[in-house]
C-alpha cells in the first residue's frame, strides 16, 4: 500500500470542502468530518497490521516510499513509517476529528476555508512525522505554518493580529536556522562522501568535528525548542493559544508541539549523538526551568486560556527531560506524555472554547460556581485537571512517571527539582476547578450544559486518556521498536571506539575540506 | 538560410520596434499595436530554441549566442510579454498617445537582450544605454502627472550619471588589461600577478557603481523608492524585472571572465553591499504605506540575497542566481500585476490600506497575491522558496556562513512587511458601508489568463523545480 493516501487524503478533503463552502455552510464540516474520521480509520487498520506484524517480529519499518524530487541537489519524496510516527500520526489525525467536530457551531464565517485550514494543517503534520529526506520535512514543517496563521489570524479572538504574526515571525524565523544547519550538514556530508543527499537515513553518523556538530545542533535545536517551547523561546505561545480559535488551540497544543518534540527526538539526538550528549545538561536544565516556570505562571493567569497554555509549557518541559535522559524509559515516557498532553490539552483548551461561546469571556475571575448549571462540564473539567496533575490511572501519570524515572538515572538534583513541577501541577489544576466551577456564583448566566456534540467530543477524550493510563502496553509496544532502534544507534555513536573513529574521520575530513571540490574556479 | 545565423533572436527583437515605428506613422491603433508587440516577442521566443548552435560560437566580435544567452533572452522577452498584456488594460484608461509605449518597451528589451549576450564592453555599454533611453520615457510615459515627471527626471539625471562612471570604469580596465573582450580578459588575468593594480581595482569599483545603480542596491538606491512609485505601474513591473535581470545577467557573465570575483577586496565590497541592501531595504520597507514603494524597498533587499549567490560564484552559485531570478520575476511580475490591474481611472491601487477585506470580495484574486507574497517571503510551495533555499545552499557550499546568517536574519524582518499585506486582505472590510471601495476593477481576460498562469507557474516551480533546474544547469553549462 503507498504511504501516500496519508498526504493525499486530507488535501483532496480540504480542497473538497473549501469548494463545497460556496454553497453551504453544512457541507464543508460534514466533508472534513468524513475525511477526518476516514484517514483516522485507515491509520488505525495500518496500527493493526503493524501490531500484528511486532509479534512475528519484523523490523521497525512499516512502509517505504521513495521518489527522486531534486535529483540535482540529492532531494527525494522519501516517505517511511515506524512506530513513532504512526502514533503520531493517529493522535493528529484523532485531534482533528475533534476540532472539526468543536468548531460545529462556533464558525460561522467563510467555513469552507476555515475547514480547508483544518485539513491543511493536518496533511502537513502527517507530512512531518513521515518525511524522511531533510528538505520534504522542512517543507512540511514550514507549511504546517500557512494554515495556523489563517486559523489564528482570520478566526481568532480580539488581539489575533498580532498573536499570529508574533507566531509565523518567531517559528519562521527559527525555521530558518534550521534550514541553515540541514544545508550545513549536507555540505559536511558531501565534503567527507562527495555525495550530495538530503535523506535521513544517509546523513545519519556523519562524521564532523565537535564545534561543527555543535553548532549544527544548535540549529535544529533552537527551531525545535521554539515549538516545543522551551523557555526562553515561549513567548509566542501564551499569545497564539489565547487568540488562536478553539480549532486551532487544540492544533496548536495537541500537534505543533508536538512536532518540536518530535524534531527533538527524531533529529537532533541521532543525528548530532555526540554533541547532544554533551548538551544534555543544558537541555535538561532548560526543560526543568520550563516545567517550574510554566507551572509557576499557569498559577498567576487570570485568563483561563492563557492559563491552560502555560500549563502546556510546563508539561512539554517533561518531554524534554525525557529525550535528553535518553534512556528507555524516559523515552517511553516522553511519547506517553506526547500523546497524553495531546488529549487533556485538546480537552481543556475545548473547555474553555466551550465556556467562552456561552459566556463570552475568559476571565477566571468571572466564572465561578458554574457546577451547578453545568455538572457534566464541571465532571469533564475535573476529569482534566486530574489528568493534567498526574493522577495514576491517567495517561500524564504514566508519561510523567517514566520520565522521571529516567531521569533519575542520568541526573538526581534535576529530576528532583522537576517533581516539583508535579507539586505545582496540583496546585495549578485545584485552583482552575475551584475558580471556574465551584465557589460562589458571580453572575446570573443562564447556561446549557454540554450537548450531545460536547458529549461525544469529551466523552472520547476521556475515553482515550483512561485508556492510555490503565493499559498503555499497547503504544509502548508501538513505539518500542523504532525508540530501540535509535537508543542502538545513538548509544553505538557514543561508546569510546566510536568516538576515537570519528576523531579519525575528521582528519580526513580536515584534508578534504581544504580542496572541498574542482567546481571553483582556480 | 536563415541569413542572420544565431543572431536572429536579437534581430528579430531589434526589427519589432522598427515595425511598431512604421506602423504607427501608418495607423494608430492601440490593440494593433500591442498585439504586433506580442507577436515580436513570440516569434522571437518561437526562435530561441533553434539558435542554440552545436557549440555556440560568438556570432560577431561583440556579441556571444550561447545557451546562457538564449535562456536569459527567453526570460526577459516572456517577462516583456506579460508587461505588454498588462499595460494594455493600464493604458487603455490613461489619456493621450498610448501607441509609442510599446515601442519603447520593445525597444527597452532588445538593449536588454544585447545585454544578456554582450561579450565586450562596447557591446556591454550599447545594450545598457538602449536599455536606459527607452526607460526615461516610459518611466515619464504619464506626462501630464506630476509624480510620473519627477520620476523620469530624476531616473534620467541618476542613471545619465551612473552610466558616466561604468564608462570611466571600463576605461580604466581598458588601461589596465588593454582589452575590452571578456574572454580575452581571461588570459589576460591570467597572466597577471595576484595582486590587482589601482587601475584595475578602480575600474571594478566604476563597473560595480554603474551596475549597482541599474541593480538599485544599497547605497546605488535612492531612486527606487520615488520611480517606483511614480512609474506607471507596469513600467515598475518592468523595471524591477526585465531590467535588473539583464543587469544580473550580464554581471554574472563578466564575473565569469572579467576577474570580477576573483580579488578579495572587490569580493569584500560586494558583501558589503548585499548586506547593506539586504538590511537597509528590508528595515525601511516596514515604514511604508504604499505598496509600490514598499515593493521597492523589498526589492533592494532581494538584490542583496541574489548578491550573495552572486559572490557564492561557484557553480552552484551562477545557478542560484539564475533560479532566484526566475522566481523573483514570476512573483514581481505577478504583485505589479494584480496592482495594475486591480487599478481603475478613479485610483491606483497602490496603498496598503486599499487591500483591506479584499479576501471576502475577491477571493481568487487575493488568494493570488497572498501566494506571491510567500513566495517573496520565500515559504514552501511556491518558487521564492526554492531559490531562497538555492541561494542558502550556494552560500553555505561556498562556506559564507556570515553572509549566509545575516540573509536569514533579514529575511525575518521582512516577514512582517509582507504579512502585514496579506492580514490586511483577510481582515474584515471597513466599517464604513458608504466609503468607496478601490481595488474593484474586473479583469479582462488576457489579464486573468496571465495572471492565472503567472501563479500556476509560481506553484509549480515551488513543487517540483527539477525541470527547470535541468534548462538552468544546461545553460549556466555554456558559460564555462
Amino acid at each position: 500500500m503507498s504511504l501516500a493516501w496519508i498526504l493525499l487524503l486530507p488535501l483532496a478533503g480540504g480542497l473538497a470542502a473549501w469548494i463545497a463552502g460556496r454553497w453551504s455552510d453544512l457541507w464543508p464540516r460534514w466533508i472534513s468530518l468524513g475525511t477526518a474520521l476516514l484517514h483516522l480509520l485507515l491509520l488505525v487498520v495500518t496500527w493493526g497490521v503493524f501490531f500484528a506484524g511486532i509479534e512475528t517480529g519484523q523490523g521497525a519499518w512499516l512502509m517505504v516510499y521513495k521518489q527522486p524530487w531534486i535529483p540535482q541537489l540529492g532531494i527525494s519524496f522519501h516517505l517511511a513509517v515506524d512506530g513513532l510516527s504512526l502514533l503520531l500520526l493517529l493522535l493528529a489525525s484523532f485531534l482533528t476529528v475533534l476540532a472539526v467536530l468543536t468548531s460545529w457551531r462556533s464558525v460561522t464565517r467563510s467555513v469552507g476555508f476555515f475547514h480547508f485550514n483544518l485539513l491543511l494543517i493536518l496533511t502537513a503534520l502527517s507530512g512531518v512525522f513521515i518525511a524522511f529526506d531533510l528538505f520534504l520535512f522542512f517543507a512540511f514543517w514550514e507549511i504546517s505554518l500557512l494554515p495556523l496563521y489563517f486559523l489564528i489570524g482570520i478566526w481568532g479572538y480580539e488581539n489575533r493580529v498580532y498573536a499570529t504574526t508574533k507566531f509565523f515571525i518567531i517559528t519562521q524565523g527559527s525555521g530558518l536556522l534550521m534550514l541553515l544547519a540541514i544545508l550545513g550538514l549536507v555540505v559536511v556530508h558531501w565534503q567527507t562522501t562527495g555525495v550530495m543527499t538530503f535523506d535521513y537515513l544517509e546523513l545519519l553518523g556523519t562524521p564532523m568535528s565537535e564545534s561543527t556538530a555543535f553548532w549544527l545542533m544548535l540549529g535544529f535545536f533552537i527551531a525545535f525548542a521554539v515549538k516545543l517551547p522551551v523557555v526562553p523561546l515561549h513567548t509566542w505561545l501564551p499569545d497564539a493559544h489565547t487568540q488562536a480559535p478553539t480549532a486551532g488551540s487544540v492544533a496548536l497544543a495537541g500537534l505543533v508541539l508536538k512536532i518540536g518534540a518530535y524534531g527533538m527526538l527524531r533529529f537532533v539526538v541521532p543525528i548530532f549523538p555526540q554533541a547532544a550528549a554533551d548538551f544534555t545538561l543544558i537541555a535538561m536544565i532548560l526543560a526543568v526551568v520550563g516545567i517550574l516556570y510554566g507551572a509557576l505562571l499557569a498559577l498567576g493567569q487570570t485568563d483561563l486560556k492563557r492559563m491552560v497554555a502555560y500549563t502546556s509549557i510546563s508539561h512539554m518541559g517533561f518531554v524534554l527531560l525525557g529525550i535528553f535522559a535518553w534512556n528507555e524509559l524516559a523515552l517511553q515516557g516522553a511519547v506517553i506524555i506526547m500523546l497524553s498532553h495531546g488529549f487533556s490539552a485538546a480537552a481543556l483548551f475545548m473547555m474553555v472554547g466551550d465556556l467562552q461561546h456561552r459566556t463570552h469571556t475568559r476571565d477566571l475571575g468571572s466564572f465561578g460556581g458554574l457546577w451547578t448549571m453545568m455538572p457534566r462540564m464541571g465532571g469533564v473539567g475535573l476529569f482534566f485537571a486530574m489528568a493534567s496533575l498526574g493522577l495514576p490511572g491517567l495517561a500524564s501519570f504514566i508519561g510523567e512517571f517514566l520520565v522521571l524515572m529516567g531521569a533519575f538515572q542520568v541526573n538526581v538534583p534535576l529530576t528532583v527539582l522537576a517533581s516539583v513541577g508535579l507539586v505545582a501541577a496540583t496546585v495549578y489544576s485545584l485552583l482552575m476547578m475551584q475558580k471556574v466551577y465551584y465557589g460562589a456564583r458571580t453572575d446570573d448566566w443562564k447556561l446549557d450544559d454540554t450537548s450531545g456534540r460536547e458529549t461525544v467530543i469529551m466523552a472520547s477524550l476521556i475515553g482515550a486518556t483512561l485508556g492510555l493510563g490503565l493499559y498503555p502496553q499497547p503504544v509502548l509496544t508501538t513505539s518500542g521498536n523504532a525508540l530501540a532502534q535509535m537508543r542502538e544507534f545513538v548509544d553505538k555513536a557514543r561508546t569510546p571506539a566510536a568516538r576515537a573513529a570519528a576523531a579519525e574521520a575528521r582528519k580526513e575530513d580536515a584534508v578534504a575540506s581544504v580542496t572541498p571540490d574542482g567546481g571553483k574556479r582556480p | 538560410m536563415n541569413p542572420f545565423g544565431t543572431l536572429t533572436p536579437i534581430v528579430l527583437l531589434g526589427v519589432t520596434p522598427l515595425v511598431l515605428m512604421l506602423v504607427i506613422s501608418f495607423r494608430r491603433n492601440h490593440a494593433l499595436t500591442a498585439v504586433l508587440a506580442l507577436a515580436g516577442m513570440a516569434v522571437t521566443l518561437a526562435v530561441l530554441p533553434a539558435a542554440v548552435g552545436p557549440s555556440g560560437p560568438p556570432a560577431a566580435p561583440l556579441l556571444v549566442i550561447d545557451a546562457y544567452a538564449l535562456f536569459y533572452m527567453g526570460l526577459l522577452t516572456a517577462a516583456t510579454m506579460v508587461v505588454v498584456v498588462l499595460s494594455y488594460g493600464y493604458l487603455d484608461r490613461a489619456p493621450g498617445n498610448r501607441e509609442e509605449f510599446y515601442l519603447l518597451l520593445t525597444l527597452a528589451t532588445f538593449g536588454c537582450a544585447v545585454l544578456t549576450a554582450s561579450n565586450h564592453f562596447i557591446s556591454f555599454f550599447l545594450g545598457l544605454e538602449i536599455l536606459s533611453v527607452s526607460l526615461y520615457g516610459l518611466v515619464a510615459y504619464l506626462r501630464t502627472t506630476r509624480t510620473a515627471l519627477e520620476s523620469g527626471v530624476k531616473y534620467l539625471i541618476l542613471a545619465a550619471a551612473s552610466a558616466a562612471f561604468l564608462l570611466f570604469g571600463m576605461a580604466l580596465i581598458y588601461a589596465d588589461l588593454g582589452t575590452m573582450d571578456f574572454t580575452a580578459m581571461t588570459s589576460v588575468l591570467a597572466g597577471k600577478a595576484r595582486e590587482p593594480s589601482l587601475l584595475l581595482l578602480g575600474g571594478f569599483a566604476m563597473v560595480v557603481i554603474g551596475a549597482g545603480f541599474k541593480l538599485a542596491v544599497v547605497p546605488f538606491h535612492m531612486w527606487a523608492p520615488d520611480v517606483y512609485q511614480g512609474a506607471p505601474t507596469p513600467v515598475t513591473a518592468y523595471l524591477t524585472t526585465v531590467s535588473k535581470g539583464a543587469m544580473v545577467a550580464l554581471l554574472l557573465r563578466y564575473g565569469q571572465y572579467g576577474g570580477l570575483l576573483d580579488y578579495d577586496s572587490v569580493v569584500a565590497v560586494l558583501a558589503l553591499i548585499a548586506v547593506a541592501s539586504m538590511f537597509l531595504g528590508n528595515l525601511l520597507a516596514l515604514l511604508q504605506e504604499n505598496i509600490k514603494r514598499l515593493l521597492a524597498y523589498s526589492s533592494i533587499a532581494h538584490l542583496g540575497y541574489l548578491l550573495v549567490a552572486v559572490i557564492a560564484a561557484s557553480r552552484e552559485g551562477s545557478h542560484a542566481v539564475t533560479f532566484y531570478l526566475v522566481a523573483y520575476f514570476i512573483t514581481s511580475l505577478g504583485i505589479f500585476g494584480i496592482i495594475t490591474a486591480l487599478s481603475d481611472e478613479r485610483k491606483e491601487a497602490d496603498e496598503v490600506s486599499d487591500y483591506r477585506g479584499l479576501f471576502w470580495r475577491r477571493p481568487w484574486v487575493s488568494g493570488a497575491l497572498s501566494l506571491m507574497l510567500f513566495s517573496l517571503a520565500g515559504i514552501p510551495l511556491t518558487a521564492g522558496f526554492v531559490g531562497k533555499f538555492y541561494v542558502l545552499a550556494a552560500g553555505v557550499l561556498s562556506d559564507l556562513w556570515t553572509l549566509v546568517i545575516l540573509l536569514v536574519v533579514s529575511s525575518v524582518i521582512g516577514l512582517y512587511y509582507y504579512l502585514r499585506i496579506i492580514i490586511t486582505l483577510y481582515l474584515s472590510p471597513l466599517e464604513d458601508p458608504s466609503a468607496p471601495l478601490s481595488a474593484t476593477r474586473r479583469f479582462s481576460l488576457p489579464e486573468g489568463l496571465v495572471l492565472a498562469g503567472l501563479t500556476v507557474l509560481l506553484i509549480w516551480f515551488g513543487v517540483y523545480p527539477a525541470p527547470l533546474l535541468g534548462v538552468i544547469q544546461a545553460a549556466i553549462g555554456s558559460l564555462a
